[in-house]
């Protein structure tokens, strides 16, 4: 099975990459866009999905930084 | 007295920190696949980039061989100091509370900043007296220390802030002016600022000797 693990930085967290791109919109015309939050997708194949939790808590995701969530993928 | 300095790949300020090391006592590098500390009273982990810190920094290092060892030998008591992106290494496994953020800024910092010593009652600090401003330089992109308010407020009321810039002159967004900070029995210490660049007057301050010589004289026999 395939998943794509989408991690972000947790609410409240200060992320700056996000800004830094929220300030390109004024210059790009753009005016609806807002809130902009910059994470990372992990794409990865598995079988056992307890294990790919597993190894979110301890490897892909940092908890006390990051939120995730595990999207399965149809093949 | 014999410092060991761990070497990952990617790490690229363990000569530097050898050196400082052996400015007061005895020291060697430990290989990142080694399982062997024998003889070794202090671990270093010292600044780069270790294992590339591809993911997240210090996330892939926290699992080396070496890092197991360290672990059980910071179980014991035993005094270890994590600089940069040895700091990064410590949060990741838990050794030490928090997270290292990018900088407020995106930036990568290159500068000498004055580091308030907040304990003076540490392994790493005891050469030092509370208050002592240190000029150590910090060269980093990922230096913004975090922590959730519940955990920030638990270091803050732990007293395990060790080091903060000094003055507000925060270089990187870091809570509370945070620099390093220590576990709660305080054998552990980490720091974003590199205290084995600033150990010769040719680079313009030995401040950071101290962090060094702190480490000999909690050793030292009594």
């Amino acid at each position: 099975m395939i998943a794509r693990v989408l991690i972000k930085p947790k609410d409240g967290i200060l992320d700056p990459q996000g800004k830094a791109v929220e300030r390109a919109l004024p210059t790009l015309g753009v005016g609806s866009v807002s809130d902009v939050r910059i994470g990372r997708m992990v794409e990865l194949r598995y079988e056992d999905r307890a294990e790919l939790e597993g190894l979110c808590e301890k490897l892909l995701v940092n908890p006390l930084i990051e939120d995730y969530e595990i999207e399965e993928v149809a093949e | 007295m014999r410092f060991g300095v761990l070497r990952f790949p990617g790490s690229c300020d363990e000569v530097d920190a050898l050196m400082a090391c052996e400015r007061v006592a005895d020291a060697r590098i430990v290989w990142h696949a080694d399982t062997d500390l024998d003889g070794i009273d202090a671990v270093v982990i010292p600044g780069g980039f270790s294992y590339g810190d591809y993911l997240r920094v210090g996330s892939i290092a926290r699992f080396a061989p070496a890092m197991e060892k360290v672990m059980e030998f910071a179980a014991d008591g035993g005094p270890v100091l994590g600089i940069c992106n040895g700091f990064q290494v410590l949060c990741e496994a838990g050794l030490l509370p928090g997270a290292l953020l990018p900088n407020e800024g995106l930036r990568f910092l290159s500068r000498q900043v004055d580091v308030e010593v907040a304990d003076a009652d540490t392994p790493w600090t005891g050469a030092c007296r509370g208050g002592d401003v240190l000029s150590i330089p910090v060269k980093h992109t990922t230096g913004r220390w975090f922590a959730p308010t519940e955990l920030l407020d638990e270091v803050e009321a732990n007293g395990q802030v060790v080091f903060r810039y000094a003055n507000g002159r925060n270089p990187n967004g870091s809570l509370n002016d945070v620099a390093g900070v220590r576990n709660e029995r305080g054998n552990v210490v980490g720091l974003m600022p590199h205290p084995e660049h600033a150990v010769d007057e040719l680079t313009g301050s030995t401040d950071g000797l101290r962090l060094f010589e702190s480490a000999v004289r909690a050793l030292a026999p009594v």
